[in-house]
Formats: structure tokens, C-alpha cells, sequence
């Protein structure tokens, strides 16, 4: 979707601002926002990238405003009302009124914390198909607005690149954020920063953006 | 929080009223009684990430690329298994990928759509990295982005911008500082910053890590 989150290129909103020996966490708060985030995130029922889609489903006022372990609160919120593990009394009132739903797994136990950071979840798949693309291949990233998740940036859409690295396949966010499962082939596609940006552009720099096949169509030679 | 230097992050009122401390709070409570969640599980997670992951696990990679040649080249070929055999891995970093800076290429890291970062070397990332002001410019005019960090690199370096938009995630091989030949590997680590191994900042000058 065209929310808040998709800021390459975006102007006006001033210089990086390093904080100097900045601490891990800024309040307490922001300890537990993080633990619950991944916590119920283990319950197995929604995906990283459904859990994307729903930060950046946030208005985009009270996203760019918000602190980062705000947009993450907020769209927890959201993930357990409409996965009905909560009901709106009990995110408001912070008393339990509704018996637990069941889970698709368990309660995260604290072993099973120390192995989930410890071993992650890979996002490679066995592939359905022979990649499109190959190193070298000069692809056109689709012009493309869809209203639920994508990882492809505004400012690629419709550029042309080079593909640099081949991945492999992985979940498709795109179709995750929907529940569903499509590995496909992920590439590294490097763009001018003339094809990006135009006149003016840095003639030093070169971007690139992590690309799924579907996001790609091959580009014929200019003659 | 007065002392921070980022205002549009903190100690500012959201504008529905919403209070995270408050928030959180009551959401914990209610998670645990429902069953949800086991309190020390969060536990486990928050020490994880307060204390035992961080910059200083990138910063031995990095340490041990400059010293063993194989070891690099294994780094750069697989960053992933590279990793795994000084025992870093794991959530946030489950598909390394190293990219190495040359006199004539300077590598910089972003995620423009939200805070893709590889938490297994680097710890969760600043404030700054998961912010508009770099995520919007780091795209469109890195030389400015790296002047906010007091770096000036030369026109003619070529600058590389890797935008992590999926669950692949990136780290700068910084080039190793001059006069550190005769470093060891833990002095070595001890010049790596995290700004280093992000793309912002250079490898500390073995006179600058000493004072």
C-alpha cells in the first residue's frame, strides 16, 4: 500500500540526527512493547509481513508522529483485536472479559525464547519454478499500486535495473501479508541514481532494492 | 525524554491522546492472564537484546575478515554461514549478506519501508536508523545523509546504496584504518563502530580508539 512507511526520496523531514551513546531502550515501556511485539508474534497467528501491513495501515499523521515502538504497539493492537485473541474491552480496559481462543502454537516459553532468537525462522523456500532472471538480466520493476502489502518501493516502480545477486526463493510478503504461502524468486536489483532520481541525480551512486520475481518484467534492449 | 536529540521521537504527545506506558501495561496484563504470554519469556527477550546481542558481534566479524584472508572471502561469499562459525546468528538475521568497502566504493545500508536491520550483529537498531530523516534521504542523497555523521567522502568515491527490502539483511565490511597492522583482534574490534558496519560512519583510527 502507498502508506507513511514508503519514505525513499521523501523531502522536509531534516537532518539525521545521531544520539550519542544512545541507550538500547529510552523508556521501560519500550522493553515490553518490544517483548509482547515478538511474544504474541510466536502464537503463529499472523506473519512478519502481516504484522508490516498492519504498521503501515496506520493513518499516515499518526504514524509519521508516532515513536517506533508506538507504530509497533499500535498495529499489536490491532493484529490481536482482529485475530479476536482480545476483544476491544479488554485492550481498553486492561481487564479480562472473554475466555482465551485457542492459538495456532503455544505460549512462548522462555526456552523457546532463547531459541527463537537464537535460530530465527528462515525465509528461503525449495522453488516451483526455474528463476526468470539471472545475474546480468536487465529488468523493469512494474509499475504497481496494490491496496494490501508489497516490498516494492514507490520510487522503483517503473525503473529500469540490473539484476546483481540471485537469492534463491522466498515467502512472498506480498502474498504472506494475505496468509497465504508463494515462494518465489528473490533477486538484488541495482538502479542508476539517473534512473531513479533523474536530472541532477549523484552520478556516483547506485541503489538497489531486494526485488521478487513478481515485482519484475524483463526489459528488451534499448535500440 | 529532555536529554534526547531526536524531538520528533520523544517526549512528545500523540495526537489521539494515546499513551504507550499506559498502554502497554494494561495490554501485558491482559496478555498474561488470558495465557498468552509468560512474563519471563519477555524477560529472556528484553536481556537478549539489552545486553547480550549488539554492535560488538558485528564488530569481531569484522575484526576476524581483516586478519584471515579464507575467512573473508568466506564472509563475503556466504555471510550467513561466516557468521554461524563465530556463533552469531539467529532472528533478524537469518539471510547475511556482507558487503565490503574499497578505496573506490563506499557501502551503505538502509530500509526505506520500515527498520530491516541485522539484529544478530548489530542489536536492534538507533532510534535514527528506523526514522524518516534517514530512511527518506538515505535513498536520494547518501553524501548529505553522511555529512550529518561528520563523514566527507571524496566526489569521485562511488557510493552503493542497499535498500533492505526483504528478509535479507546487510552489513558494511568497513576498510580496515590505516597504522592498524599491528593491532590484535580484539584491538581490531574495538575500532569497528556500529555507525562502521551501517555504511555511516569509517573504522576508527587506531590513535582516535586509544583515548
Amino acid at each position: 500500500m502507498n502508506g507513511a512507511q514508503d519514505l525513499g526520496g521523501a523531502m522536509g523531514f531534516g537532518p539525521v540526527r545521531p544520539e550519542k551513546d544512545e541507550p538500547v531502550f529510552h523508556a521501560s515501556w519500550e522493553e515490553r512493547a518490544l517483548a509482547l511485539t515478538l511474544a504474541a508474534g510466536a502464537l503463529g497467528e499472523w506473519s512478519i509481513d502481516e504484522g508490516r501491513y498492519a504498521r503501515e495501515s496506520l493513518h499516515p499523521a499518526l504514524y509519521l508522529n508516532a515513536s517506533y515502538y508506538e507504530i509497533w504497539l499500535r498495529a499489536l493492537e490491532r493484529l490481536l483485536r482482529e485475530k479476536a485473541l482480545l476483544d476491544e474491552k479488554e485492550l481498553d480496559g486492561g481487564q479480562v472479559t472473554s475466555p482465551p481462543a485457542p492459538t495456532r502454537l503455544p505460549r512462548l516459553t522462555p526456552e523457546g525464547a532463547r531459541r527463537l532468537m537464537a535460530m530465527g525462522t528462515p525465509y528461503r523456500r525449495q522453488p516451483s519454478a526455474p528463476a526468470r532472471f539471472a545475474v546480468g538480466s536487465r529488468v523493469r520493476a512494474k509499475v504497481i499500486n496494490p491496496r494490501g502489502h508489497t516490498r516494492l518501493p514507490r520510487y522503483a516502480r517503473g525503473k529500469e535495473g540490473v539484476v546483481e545477486r540471485v537469492h534463491g526463493a522466498h515467502v512472498f510478503p506480498d502474498a504472506s501479508a494475505r496468509g497465504e504461502s508463494q515462494p518465489v524468486w528473490l533477486y538484488t536489483v541495482a538502479f542508476s541514481a539517473r534512473e531513479l532520481w533523474g536530472e541532477g541525480a549523484d552520478p556516483a551512486l547506485t541503489v538497489s532494492i531486494e526485488a521478487f520475481e513478481p515485482y519484475l518484467e524483463r526489459c528488451e534492449p534499448k535500440s | 525524554m529532555a536529554s534526547c536529540a531526536c524531538p520528533t521521537e520523544h517526549g512528545r504527545t500523540a495526537i489521539d491522546g494515546y499513551d504507550p506506558a499506559a498502554r502497554v501495561k494494561a495490554l501485558e496484563q491482559v496478555l498474561v492472564e488470558k495465557g498468552y504470554v509468560d512474563r519471563a519469556a519477555l524477560d529472556v527477550i528484553v536481556e537478549t537484546y539489552a545486553r547480550e546481542v549488539g554492535p560488538m558481534n558485528g564488530a569481531k566479524v569484522v575484526a576476524r575478515a581483516w586478519i584471515d584472508a579464507d575467512f573473508r572471502t568466506r564472509l563475503l561469499e556466504d555471510g550467513t554461514a561466516a557468521a554461524a562459525e563465530l556463533g552469531f546468528g539467529g532472528r533478524g538475521g537469518e539471510h547475511l549478506v556482507i558487503v565490503e568497502n574499497t578505496p573506490k566504493l563506499h557501502n551503505l545500508i538502509v530500509c526505506t519501508l520500515c527498520s530491516c536491520y541485522p539484529w544478530p550483529l548489530l542489536g536492534l537498531p538507533p532510534v535514527w536508523y528506523k526514522s524518516p530523516p534517514y530512511r527518506s534521504r538515505a535513498v536520494i542523497e547518501p553524501r548529505a545523509v553522511l555529512r550529518d555523521f561528520g563523514v566527507n567522502l571524496p566526489e569521485t568515491t562511488a557510493i552503493r546504496v542497499w535498500d533492505s527490502t526483504a528478509e535479507t539483511r546487510y552489513l558494511v565490511l568497513p576498510l580496515r584504518p590505516e597504522g592498524s597492522e599491528d593491532l590484535s583482534e580484539d584491538r581490531l574490534a574495538s575500532l569497528v563502530t556500529r555507525e562502521a558496519m551501517i555504511g555511516t560512519g569509517l573504522a576508527l583510527a587506531p590513535a582516535v580508539a586509544a583515548i
